[in-house]
């Protein structure tokens, strides 16, 4: 079970609370849990990342385990701590305050 | 006696103002997408009941929503609400506006500072529902192309004919970027449409957006080499009445202006007009002479003449212009009204509406004599758009 925090706006689209939880078959990656997260939340596709590239949305970014992992490969495995489900996987608007 | 759904796009969400056919109470629900730039709502002339709107973001992306019961409930189409979500590939593609990479010849558009720049889909400016089809919409979308929906907006497919037209090198943003912002259907020939962009030009298609051709000759702009070429223009909007299709009435960047012939040639129609800059227009529902504008003060200064929030009408086509301003603030008003913030609805008398940077929304139920407004504070208007109500 992978636990993914979402934005507002985005919790909005896809009429859930501020956490969902998916799961993962396979290696725990970047893609493999965006891939699970819209085939579940279909609303979702093209709001995080481009619909043909998959490249994430250039104002959004990806953290773990106080890391910023918004410019690792989609491909790299996640920490284990985001495989097992203690620590969520948060998908975050690129901007600190304002 | 009907009544009115007023559709009201801000900088922070939808607001949708009903009332009745005298227009005096005022029902506002919203804000629906709160937090959202809702860059345009608008009903479908064939079911009222069907209303698209534009909900965009620069973080989270371009979505398109749809009401089927007059904006009362929203969803995304191709993903309804309580539907129970399969496992499998997502299926929802109702935000995805892939540029036709088979329009020919292929290019890129001018950047601001003259050089070649890619296609880039930022954003839907405008949703033009179909007359006839429900299920039928185009969209105008940054950077500019025209989109069209047959299944009431679950994909998108480009009309590739349009930046096919090989002036595309030529087509250059504007201060609000290279919108494709109006699109406007010829009640007398589904064939024939016209659309606006801004900084590229107005075009007209005869063929159901097959083919278009430029439609500037006429018009005058400073800012570009030559002022009188056949692209380049910063067109900002442009109104018809629907009983009188061949007559065009165009606010430019600077210049009103007007057509009898579809937009085959323009003549300036700016008159007596304080200022000649400014981004909406409208035309009455049953005059078709009478024409209303918002001129601001210029294109460093993007709100109202003097302070005063003033519509001019004119009865007589253009030229001829008169201040319309009871009810309106007539000092320390520093507000814009924006190219798709101005509305008309077909009741008898004809009302007219905007809504302002400010977040007012005012009507007029006597065709402009007077105006009060609907609400005071709403977040900053984007689009205003009318439906009459039997």
């Amino acid at each position: 079970m992978i636990r993914v925090i979402l934005p507002q706006h985005l919790r909005t689209l896809a009429h859930v609370g501020s956490e969902v939880t998916i799961e993962v078959d396979g290696p725990v990656t970047q893609s493999s849990v965006l891939n699970a997260l819209e085939a579940r939340f279909p609303m979702l596709r093209g709001a995080i990342r481009d619909h043909d590239t998959l490249r994430r949305r250039p104002f959004l970014r990806f953290f773990a385990c106080e890391e910023d992992l918004s410019h690792e490969s989609p491909d790299a495995p996640l920490p284990d701590a985001v495989a097992s489900g203690t620590e969520p996987f948060i998908v975050i608007g690129a901007i600190a305050g304002g | 006696m009907g009544g009115v759904r007023v559709l009201v796009g801000t900088r922070k969400g939808a607001f949708i103002l009903t009332s009745d056919g005298k227009r005096e109470k005022w029902d506002v629900s919203g804000p629906h997408f709160a937090g959202w730039e809702m860059y345009h709502l608008k009903g479908s002339p064939a079911d009222p009941n069907r209303i698209y709107a534009s909900q965009t973001s620069g973080w989270f992306g371009q979505i398109i929503q749809r009401s089927d019961d007059g904006g009362k409930t929203w969803h995304q189409p191709g993903t309804p609400p309580g539907e129970p979500v399969a496992p499998g590939p997502p299926k929802s593609a109702s935000n995805k506006f892939a540029y036709d990479a088979s329009a020919k010849p292929l290019t890129t558009h001018q950047w601001y500072d003259g050089t070649q720049h890619p296609w880039e889909f930022k954003r839907v400016w405008h949703l033009e529902p179909s007359l006839a089809e429900p299920d039928t919409v185009y969209a105008g979308v940054e950077d500019a192309a025209l989109f069209r929906s047959t299944d009431g907006g679950e994909n998108w497919m480009e009309l590739p004919g349009l930046r096919g037209h090989g002036t595309g090198p030529k087509w250059q943003p504007g201060a609000g970027g290279l919108c494709l912002h109006t699109i406007i259907l010829d009640p007398s020939n589904p064939k024939r449409i016209y659309i606006a962009i801004s900084a590229a030009g107005a075009f007209r298609t005869d063929d159901g957006g097959v083919s278009w051709k430029p439609i500037n000759r006429g018009l005058h702009s400073q800012y570009i080499p030559d002022p009188h070429a056949e692209i380049g223009h910063c067109v900002h909007h442009v109104a018809m009445n629907p009983k009188r299709p061949n007559v065009l009435f165009m606010q430019k960047h600077w210049d009103v202006m007007r057509s009898d012939d579809a937009g085959d040639n323009w003549k300036e129609v700016s008159g007596n007009l304080p200022t000649d800059f400014g981004f909406a227009i409208d035309v009455h529902a049953h005059e078709p002479e009478t024409i209303y504008v918002v001129p601001i003060k210029s294109d460093s200064e993007h709100f109202v003449h003097e302070g005063k929030l003033r519509v001019f009408r004119s009865r007589a086509g253009g030229n001829e212009w008169e201040p319309l301003t009871k009810g309106l603030p007539q000092k320390d008003c520093y507000v814009n009204v924006l190219r798709d913030a101005m509305a008309v609805d077909s009741l008898d008398k004809c009302g007219v509406y905007f809504g302002t940077t400010g977040g007012q929304v005012y009507a007029s139920a006597d065709a402009g004599d007077s105006w009060t407004p609907i609400v005071r504070d709403l977040p900053g208007v984007l689009s205003v758009e009318v439906q009459t109500l039997v």
